[in-house]
């Protein structure tokens, strides 16, 4: 049934009822086109607050205030502070944390930064080794702050992208000094990171700030990662440690400002189960609306039939076998709806592609495309699509009688 | 070729059934040309649709070169149709946006016949006709004679034992109407069967035998003075 006669015989009716088969091709070419357009901008949007997740999925925050419950003879207004001992006691007791860190942010305003004739006023971060992983720095120049500058307390730093620029305008940054409130500090690297606000910072070794500029043992927040744990492992995990460190620290466990914590692994999640709740709602959007343009091509080859009932009976008279109408039909909606369709697939991507390269690419709406799995999903299910499309109308199409068709008005 | 007997056939529609065949006996041999005429509602189209195997008989017995046809599947009746028996009907019946040629070529493609093959053969039944000129006009540019003719040709390409007329002068002036007629009769010279439906007595006075029906019963036959100078 699939010789080359019966396709000759379907294009040649296409061809001369040109715009019959132009209004049956728009429909499924719409739907297609819809479809594409509604899955590349889900992923679009996906992958531009995904995007928002720059620092390292599995990094949880924990930082003390100020005390609100009365608790084991402390009254309430108890200022929390980690300190290096807090550091150490988390190392000891829980081995499931990696990349430890304390960090204190020393507010730009109060600390100025300069370098020859440029100032600038940027936010320094005392921190850990293990701090620069948690944020997932990405290093431009240089290196990052490593142990030894910790243990010999070396006047080091590592500067954002924006503080190399304002500071050091083209110049190379590495190897020279920059003074944060006078005192020198040697930049050994420049880092870059996704979002701006993050970049216009300096990281100098927590060992050292607890030298000069904030003399004492305070660590400030406390971060840490914690390996590939699910996200009720990372749950248990931090309520623990929340527990142990209420514990230590003499706090009621119940006492929300006193202890604070992020479990970024958990909002990850929860943002990702959004968006595949936003990606199945416009999926079953997109695949409505190709339903729409398949009835649209049903309904089309429905009027078809009628229109060639005539036809049809001629046909049948001549030596037609019920078989032979209904290839017939099935055929002419299955061309339809796969050349529409891939044209509609074409379209749609073509404009994605015309999106991601001619926007600029913000935190809510970046690169959007649907992949080539999707693509093919679609181009099969057109064909099956076509195939149903075109089945009822060929069904009534071969139940067509012959006198009933030839009987003269 | 065509032997009928007891051949009964009602029509029903909704509660009300209309009794159109009612006992019909009929024996056609083969090369024989024979008109079926009666007034409308005799039966006479009814009776043509049962013996193009376009509709289903009630009761009786229908053969057909010597094959009972009965509990025919659609499938099955298609293949006969295609093999023995090629229609003539009144309005032509052309397709509209095939050209003569393709339309002519049609109950070859039915028989899995390659397109450059059922072309040239289509052409050949074509010149037979006398329309070769025209074979890449559409039927809208055709006169109502050549479009019957085109129809003629199309019936006989597959080479049928049969054909089966239902009124193929009604749409045609008397001039036409007498040159289609020659055309059957040139068609029945070469040994096919001609089977043609008319109320038209002149045409009918142009076969070789008369059969008229009247209620749904053969009322007379009877040989015409063609067949007689024949024979």
């Amino acid at each position: 049934m699939l010789d080359f006669g019966v396709w000759h015989e379907i294009l040649s009716t296409m061809r001369k009822n040109k715009l019959r088969t132009f209004l049956t091709s728009f429909s499924v070419f719409w739907g297609i086109f819809i479809l594409m357009i509604l899955l590349g901008s889900g992923n679009g949007l996906q992958k531009g607050v995904m995007h928002n997740f720059s620092d390292a999925m599995n990094s949880v925050w924990m930082w003390g205030g100020r005390t609100t419950i009365a608790h084991a003879g402390y009254n309430t207004g108890r200022e929390i502070s980690f300190k290096n001992d807090d550091i150490e006691f988390l190392s000891n007791h829980f081995e499931e944390i990696e990349n430890l860190s304390g960090r204190i942010h020393l507010w730009g305003g109060a600390y100025h930064t300069s370098y020859k004739n440029n100032y600038g006023d940027f936010g320094i971060q005392a921190i850990h080794t293990g701090h620069q992983v948690t944020e997932n720095l990405q290093l431009t120049k240089g290196r990052l702050l490593n142990l030894t500058d910790m243990e010999k307390f070396r006047k080091v730093a590592v500067i954002g992208r924006i503080v190399d620029e304002r500071l050091f305008k083209g110049e190379d940054p590495i190897g020279k000094y920059v003074n944060i409130n006078g005192i020198p500090f040697l930049v050994v690297g420049v880092f870059d990171d996704v979002h701006d606000g993050e970049v216009d910072r300096l990281y100098i070794p927590m060992t050292v700030a607890q030298k000069t500029f904030r003399p004492g043992t305070q660590v400030g927040t406390m971060t840490f990662t914690i390996g590939d744990a699910s996200v009720e492992e990372s749950e248990a995990l931090v309520a623990e440690i929340k527990e142990q460190l209420a514990k230590k620290h003499k706090v009621n466990i119940d006492d929300q400002s006193a202890l604070g914590t992020f479990n970024a692994m958990k909002e990850y999640r929860q943002m990702q189960a959004l968006f595949q709740g936003i990606n199945i709602f416009v999926g079953i959007i997109g695949f409505f609306t190709l339903i729409a343009g398949l009835v649209g091509v049903s309904n089309i080859m429905l009027i078809v039939v009628k229109e060639r009932t005539k036809e049809i009976g001629i046909r049948k008279a001549i030596g037609a076998t019920p078989a032979s109408i209904i290839g017939l039909i099935i055929l002419e909606a299955l061309i339809i709806t796969s050349i529409a369709g891939y044209f509609g697939l074409l379209a749609g991507i073509s404009l994605l592609e015309l999106i991601a390269s001619n926007m600029p690419a913000s935190d809510f709406f970046r690169n959007p495309g649907v992949d080539f799995r999707i693509a093919i999903g679609a181009a099969v299910l057109i064909m099956i699509a076509g195939m149903l499309a075109g089945f009822v109308p060929a069904r009534r199409a071969s139940k067509i009688k012959p006198i009933v068709a030839l009987r003269d008005e | 070729m065509i032997s009928i007997s007891e051949l009964h056939k009602s029509y029903v529609t909704g509660l009300n059934s209309l009794h159109v065949l009612k006992g019909i006996n009929l024996t056609i041999e083969e090369g024989e040309m024979v008109s079926i005429m009666g007034s409308s509602g005799s039966g006479k189209s009814t009776l043509l649709n049962v013996i193009g195997l376009l509709d289903a008989y009630d009761t009786g017995k229908y053969h057909l070169n010597g094959t009972l046809m009965e509990n025919m599947s659609e499938t099955k009746a298609a293949w006969y149709r295609n093999q023995m028996i090629g229609f003539v009907f009144q309005s032509f019946n052309l397709i509209a946006f095939k050209n003569a040629m393709e339309n002519v070529a049609l109950p070859l493609y039915y028989q899995k016949v390659g397109r450059r093959k059922r072309n040239k053969i289509a052409m050949e039944y074509l010149e037979k006709v006398g329309l070769a000129d025209w074979a890449h006009h559409t039927p809208n540019e055709l006169s109502g004679g050549q479009k019957q003719r085109i129809a003629i040709a199309r019936a006989l390409i597959s080479k049928p034992k049969v054909i089966l007329a239902d009124e193929p002068t009604g749409a045609l002036d008397t001039h036409t109407s007498y040159e289609v007629m020659e055309l059957f009769k040139e068609i029945n010279n070469a040994g096919i069967t001609v089977i043609i439906v008319t109320h038209e007595k002149d045409i009918s006075e142009r076969t070789k035998r008369i059969i008229h029906l009247k209620d749904g019963l053969i009322e007379k036959e009877y040989k015409t003075k063609l067949n007689l100078s024949y024979a």
